[in-house]
């Protein structure tokens, strides 16, 4: 590759050709400030408009100053990365944008992790000149069961344009409108719950403002935590421990599964159970369902819908209700890890300590924003009351951790109560991308084969690459398995088996990159992959650690069938854990 | 031509059409018919003659007599004085305003003496619906050319050699642009005209587009075999429909003719061309936001590089001229770069076409040789303030542009000295002020202007500019501060280092220029709330002349919110704090005793 | 946003197609169909975009993305009448906006909106070429030029039976 040599603040450096000002002066650990620019390095997203102009620095030559983001080198060039020109010039457009930002940063969802005020600080910027005379571009806001947009705060930056429409193809929002009124939102400018909003979360995730925030659960939580009538449970997703920690200043990758624990009782929480285990009967429901649909298929049945895609992600689930409505006989019907626990808590577990069901409330900790939307799905509930109560991010538990004034960094370690607090590495790797295919497979081969595992680590199954596929050797028969992260490359899949293409048996989907581990409810990781790898490589770890590492030889999900269920697949099975899904194509605008 | 021996021109461009000048041409028409003079006599609706302020506008040819502010029943005397008796109407001839005598024909016309027209050498000659008028004034000769004679890189040469210069704004040299775009590899290129002239005040693209469709589609044919590309796109603003309409039979009348489409002129080159709409976006003047436009999406620029010429319409290699531009190319490759590059000054060759227009006697469209000084264009080929006011300035380059005042009268106009006085040639817009504008409502209204078109991408041009108006309006409202000023400056000048795109890279530039040469008017607003043009209401107080009040009361009655008090046959009196200026007192006065300050 | 709820007939529907199918189905094309739907409706209610996006194979939110960043595209039917005042520059040196103040005294409305009794719309447009009679007004199809605000009466007028 051609190399380009340059100068930057005085100092020589030789970068290849196509290389930006602003990487360029990284390499001389020159860190010019940005806002807009977001880099999803790994995931091949770069969200490079242009737009905020914070990133201006001076070309020698160049009649104005050039964005350092997306701008490229060119031989012999000679930039200045903060002369007085372009400082007042930085300075001028912070104060311009905050001119045109509520400044309610004291009670602001995102104070204290906004990047607005964290460049506001650096900046030194101290007064707003002539806010009084300054009118404000203000918008309806629109609260939807996962996600809030108040978009009074919105930049401009498009990053959640480039997430909803580049990486997910899911198409809800759009920049709209022209100049001081421009701003990104879901058609007609309705609400999210009108457009085709997965509730993945992914904007919100990547929002450096509080434009998008989550739907905060935690009043109710401490509501119900205060509340001596109830039994308050707790479920914790696979990803959260592995992010956590994150919160609380530790390295990325550091489990905290057992300080999390620890924490969640001191809360007061009843019981602290894992959806781990929910994730053990999830691979004994859908594992069953796939060697069902595999045996018809090796009996010759032509009409058996292959391949089986999973269905524990509730954004994709709502993808294809939106987009791919004629398909919807294809997934399986094994409800998600976080539903599954809610179904059998308010019945199996409300019986055995003879809670009545309205009395027993059930709060899950998720690293997602739309199992918030899922767990108010009305098929999720009886009589009005839901399986799951309210679901919480991994964030929200971080700040309700915080303002319990818990010294999370110095807690010991504590076990999950049981009986639903026990499970196997299988279900732990629910979390990363590849992880409940692989689960599965451990469990669907020693039933489908009858033969043991020698090992039970499918590496071919690992990965960041955002569609990976392997084959398998079933007992002789080549079992074909896709994975796909990120809806976009879910899209790509979908299309296959739509036009007759695809040759895969089992497919796993993950709406997130990464998987849950990369949820939009997650600690912000600002599109850094290596925290992405770490998180995963915390998963795998824990997958290691365990004993148990197959579902079906968890004690305590053998008991729940034989004490409650029958069967995998029974009736009972099927009331409780498996469900029916919509066509949701219709359901937007037109209200 | 020859089967005629007299043409009667009718000016068909949208002014003129506005006020029906499609009816002249039927009554001419059926006057003709009625003498049976229709065989020798043709009537031909052509585009702009320029000369918008005295349309319509019907001039007789061979003997170039120019009558103006025809009416449709005027047809009769024209046929039966003129046409027949060879007596030329008087009353419907020009009326030099300064000699007060009568002028002809168009050749003694102040109005044309000093213009030269390339760009618009067949508008008001020709019928641009007919192509045949397009080839007997050498039309597509320069295509012929092109394909049989010349190679593309000697066409690209003589381009090159001619000095012409993008007259979209920027003043990028054409075929530097086009040797560019030549030089990308590509299995597809695109030529694109840009026909989106957004610029408020300007309607040269329209009025070529209109008056002579041809020049454009032969120069992007010979862009197309220069650079290697089959296929040529017009963006054009669907609020130009005669324009399209023109364009759309024009091209078809190309193609039957073998001039568009496959094997042009036998050579094996194939080019063609479809039209391609905007729709109301000014920042689509802009080749990023317009190529993402016809591409379907929202007309955001994005930065370059990539240029264009590099990666364009659908990533293939674009080149983009405006209307203008290519409009003088075919006479380049006719009378040579010598020649073209003769006319005009040592970086600016050529002719510019310009808008003339706000209080100046003669609007209308001109085209001078690059050099001509603003006096000349003013008070020669303008014919000078209207109504005998004084001038203040000349606001030239639209939004984009700034203005200038008395001292630059005599600077000659190139690209280079209109920005390094603080304005710009921007498309050709050319807007006379007089001493009752208001500089800072100048200012004020290209700003609203600005910010009704930011595309809002980028947070200096949208917020920014925004700001600007906001502290413009403050000023003009009488809320203004010292303070203000500086900051109108620092924020102009940031604005302009910052923005994304050429909008917000000039966008300041009336306040900046304002600022730079009518100081005088700024702080008068904000220190002594005085605007000496009487145009900002809140500035202005009212009283009354007690030598000139008769107690008359009418003042009193008239006051809407009783701000008048004064007995019957005393003076009366206006107070200050009551008064909301709403003018109705100085209407009812008939003794001019009410005064605005 | 649309204000009024409408449902569209299905002749309309398959106008709508016939459009998006005439530009191929292809999303390039997104403002040329834009226009035609336009040309044929009057104006680009939420309903033809669902449709137009449906076809095109657009998200909605992108249409309408394009809608509102167009000028010229509205989503509010326009009046029986549109009146369109120039606020080109040589319009406004020469008093556009007092004939505009003029028009929205005259029919109670502002700019971008319909009379209530669909008669007259106002919008403000940016120069229409016909500079040497500033200011410049259209009625439809009809140029009005050199208007003063005491004008503006008389050419109301003209369109009140």
């Amino acid at each position: 590759m051609d190399q380009i040599k340059l100068t930057i603040d005085g100092k020589a450096v030789e970068v290849p050709k196509g290389t930006t000002i602003y990487k360029a002066a990284k390499t001389l650990g020159i860190d010019i400030p940005i806002l807009c620019y977001m880099d999803l390095k790994g995931l091949n997203i770069e969200n490079k408009p242009g737009g905020c102009r914070i990133c201006v620095v001076e070309v020698e030559g160049r009649r104005n100053l050039a964005s350092s983001c997306s701008t490229d080198v060119s031989e012999g060039m000679v930039v200045k990365t903060s002369t007085i020109r372009v400082l007042n010039a930085r300075r001028t457009v912070m104060e311009l944008i905050l001119s045109d930002h509520p400044k309610d940063c004291l009670t602001c969802a995102k104070s204290g992790k906004c990047d607005l005020q964290d460049m506001a600080i650096k900046l030194g910027i101290r007064n707003i000149p002539g806010q009084e005379f300054a009118e404000m571009s203000t918008y309806r806001l629109d609260t939807s069961p996962s996600i809030i947009r108040e978009m009074d705060k919105c930049i401009m930056c498009r990053r959640c344009e480039t997430m909803c429409n580049d990486f997910q193809t899911v198409g809800a929002l759009s920049a709209v409108n022209r100049g001081f009124m421009s701003v990104v939102a879901p058609a007609f400018e309705m609400n999210l719950e009108h457009s085709p909003c997965t509730y993945c979360g992914q904007c919100v995730a990547v929002c450096p403002t509080g434009a998008l925030t989550e739907v905060d659960h935690t009043r109710n939580v401490i509501a119900a935590l205060s509340d001596p009538t109830k039994t308050v449970i707790v479920q914790t997703a696979p990803a959260v421990r592995a992010a956590l920690g994150e919160e609380f200043g530790l390295e990325p990758g550091t489990l905290v599964t057992g300080k999390m624990v620890t924490a969640l009782r001191t809360l007061g929480f009843d019981y602290v159970f894992d959806t781990d285990f929910a994730a053990d009967l999830t691979i004994m429901e859908e594992g069953s369902e796939l060697l069902g649909r595999l045996g018809k298929f090796l009996a010759g049945d032509k009409d058996v819908k292959l391949p089986i895609l999973t269905s524990c992600c509730p954004a994709w689930v709502n993808f294809f209700e939106h987009n791919f409505p004629d398909m919807k006989d294809i997934p399986s019907t094994a409800r998600s890890p976080q539903q599954m626990f809610g179904s059998i808590a308010k019945t199996y577990f409300a019986d055995k300590i003879g809670v009545k069901r309205e009395d027993l409330i059930v709060v899950s900790i998720m690293p997602c924003l739309a199992k918030k939307y899922e767990c108010q799905r009305d098929e999720f509930s009886v009589d009005g009351n839901p399986d799951v109560d309210f679901s919480i991010s991994t964030r929200e538990l971080g700040f309700l951790i915080k303002q319990a004034n818990i010294q999370f960094n110095g807690l010991p370690d504590e076990d999950f109560d049981k009986p639903m607090g026990e499970s196997t590495g299988a279900a732990v790797i629910f979390g990363t991308t590849g992880g409940v295919i692989e689960a599965a497979t451990r469990t669907a081969f020693e039933l489908h084969t009858g033969k043991s595992l020698s090992n039970v680590d499918f590496k071919e199954l690992r990965g960041l690459e955002g569609i990976r596929h392997a084959t398998i050797d079933f007992g002789g028969f080549p079992l074909k398995i896709g994975i796909a992260h990120g809806l976009g490359n879910a899209r790509k899949l979908l299309e296959d088996i739509k036009a007759g293409r695809s040759e895969f048996h089992a497919i796993e989907i993950m709406a997130c990159p990464g998987g849950c581990i990369g949820g939009g409810g997650q600690p912000l990781h600002h599109g850094d992959s290596t925290i992405l790898k770490a998180r995963a490589k915390a998963i795998y770890a824990e997958d290691t650690s365990k004993t148990l590492r197959k579902s079906h030889e968890n004690p305590y999900i053998i008991k729940l069938y034989e004490e409650f269920l029958g069967k995998p697949l029974s009736e009972k099975a099927h009331h409780l854990l498996h469900t029916h899904y919509f066509d949701k194509s219709k359901n937007t605008f037109s209200i | 031509m020859s089967k005629y021996s007299m043409h009667l021109l009718v000016c068909g461009g949208t002014g003129c059409r506005a006020s029906a000048s499609d009816a002249i041409v039927e009554n001419l028409k059926t006057e003709l018919e009625a003498k049976g003079l229709s065989d020798t006599v043709q009537v031909i609706m052509t585009g702009c003659f320029g000369f918008c302020e005295k349309g319509p506008i019907v001039k007789v040819s061979p003997d170039n007599t120019f009558y103006v502010q025809v009416k449709p029943e005027d047809a009769r005397k024209i046929v039966e004085e003129h046409v027949i008796k060879g007596r030329k109407v008087r009353e419907l001839l020009y009326v030099d305003p300064k000699a007060n005598e009568v002028i002809e024909d168009s050749k003694h016309m102040g109005f044309y003496k000093k213009q030269i027209r390339i760009a618009l050498r067949n508008c008001g000659f020709i019928n641009p619906e007919i192509l045949d008028e397009y080839i007997s004034r050498d039309g597509y000769l320069a295509l012929g050319k092109a394909l049989t004679e010349m190679t593309p890189e000697e066409v690209i040469k003589e381009i090159k050699a001619s000095g012409l210069r993008g007259r979209g704004g920027a003043g990028f040299p054409t075929g530097l642009k086009w040797e560019l775009s030549r030089q990308s590899q590509s299995d597809k290129k695109y030529v694109v005209c840009n026909a989106d002239e957004g610029d408020p005040g300007a309607f040269m693209d329209r009025s070529i587009l209109e008056g002579d469709p041809h020049s454009v589609l032969e120069a992007m044919a010979i862009c197309g075999y220069c650079i290697g590309a089959d296929t040529g796109l017009v963006y054009i603003r669907a609020e130009y429909p005669l324009a399209i309409q023109r364009l759309k039979v024009a091209i078809s009348q190309a193609r039957e003719y073998g001039l568009l489409g496959k094997d042009i002129f036998g050579t094996g080159f194939n080019f063609d061309i479809e039209l391609k709409y905007g729709a109301g976006a000014f920042v689509c003047g802009e080749e990023t936001a317009l190529i993402h436009s016809m591409e379907g999406h929202r007309g955001e620029p994005t930065l370059k590089p990539p240029f264009p010429s590099v990666s364009g319409y659908l990533g293939k290699p674009t080149n983009v001229n405006n209307v203008e531009t290519f409009a003088n190319i075919p006479v380049i490759l006719l009378k040579g770069s010598a020649w073209f590059s003769s006319i005009g000054t040592e970086k600016s060759k050529g002719t510019k076409v310009f808008a003339l227009a706000g209080k100046i006697n003669n609007v209308g469209l001109i085209e001078v040789p690059m050099g001509t000084t603003l006096r000349e264009v003013i008070f020669e080929i303008g014919g000078g303030i209207k109504n005998g006011r004084k001038f203040k300035a000349v606001q030239t380059g639209g939004p984009s542009g700034g203005c200038l005042t008395e001292k630059h009268l005599d600077l000659p106009i190139d690209y280079e000295s209109l920005v390094a006085n603080g304005s710009m040639m921007g498309s050709g817009g050319m807007i006379v002020l007089d001493e009752d504008d208001c500089m800072v409502s100048i200012a004020k209204y290209f700003l609203d202007f600005t910010v009704e078109e930011s595309c809002g991408k980028c947070s200096p041009c949208r917020i920014g500019n925004k700001r600007l108006y906001e502290l413009l309006d403050k000023i003009c409202k009488g809320n203004g501060v010292a303070d203000d000023l500086t900051r109108l400056k620092n924020l102009g000048l940031v604005i302009k280092d910052t923005s994304l795109c050429g909008l917000g890279q000039s966008s300041p530039n009336p306040v900046l220029s304002t600022l730079e040469n009518f100081m005088v008017e700024y702080t008068e607003h904000v220190h002594d709330k005085k605007c000496r043009a009487g145009e900002c209401k809140a500035l202005m107080t009212y009283s009354i002349l007690e030598e000139h009040c008769v107690g008359c009361t009418a003042c009193a009655r008239a006051c809407p919110v009783g701000a008048i008090t004064g007995e019957r046959k005393q003076l009366h009196v206006i107070n200050p704090a009551i008064c909301i200026k709403c003018g109705a007192c100085l209407e009812k006065c008939k003794f001019d005793a009410v005064i605005v300050q | 946003m649309s204000s009024v709820k409408i449902e569209l007939r299905k002749d309309q529907i398959e106008k709508i197609h016939e459009i998006c199918k005439s530009f191929n189905y292809e999303g390039g094309e997104l403002i040329n169909v834009l226009h035609k739907c336009q040309h044929e409706f009057g104006y680009l209610p939420a309903e033809i975009q669902e449709v137009v996006a449906e076809q095109l194979k657009l998200s909605v939110a992108k249409v309408y993305g394009v809608v509102t960043f167009y000028s010229f595209f509205s989503m509010i039917p326009k009046g029986k009448f549109p009146i369109s005042i120039c606020t080109g520059t040589a319009c406004y040196v020469r008093g556009a906006e007092n004939v505009l103040a003029e028009f929205k005294k005259q029919l109670k409305i502002e700019v971008g909106e319909t009379s209530a009794d669909g008669k007259f719309s106002l919008s403000c447009l940016r120069c229409v070429g016909a500079c040497g009679l500033a200011p410049v007004v259209l009625v439809g199809e009809k140029t009005f030029g050199r208007v003063a605000p005491d004008g503006v009466k008389a050419i109301l007028a003209e369109f009140e039976q």
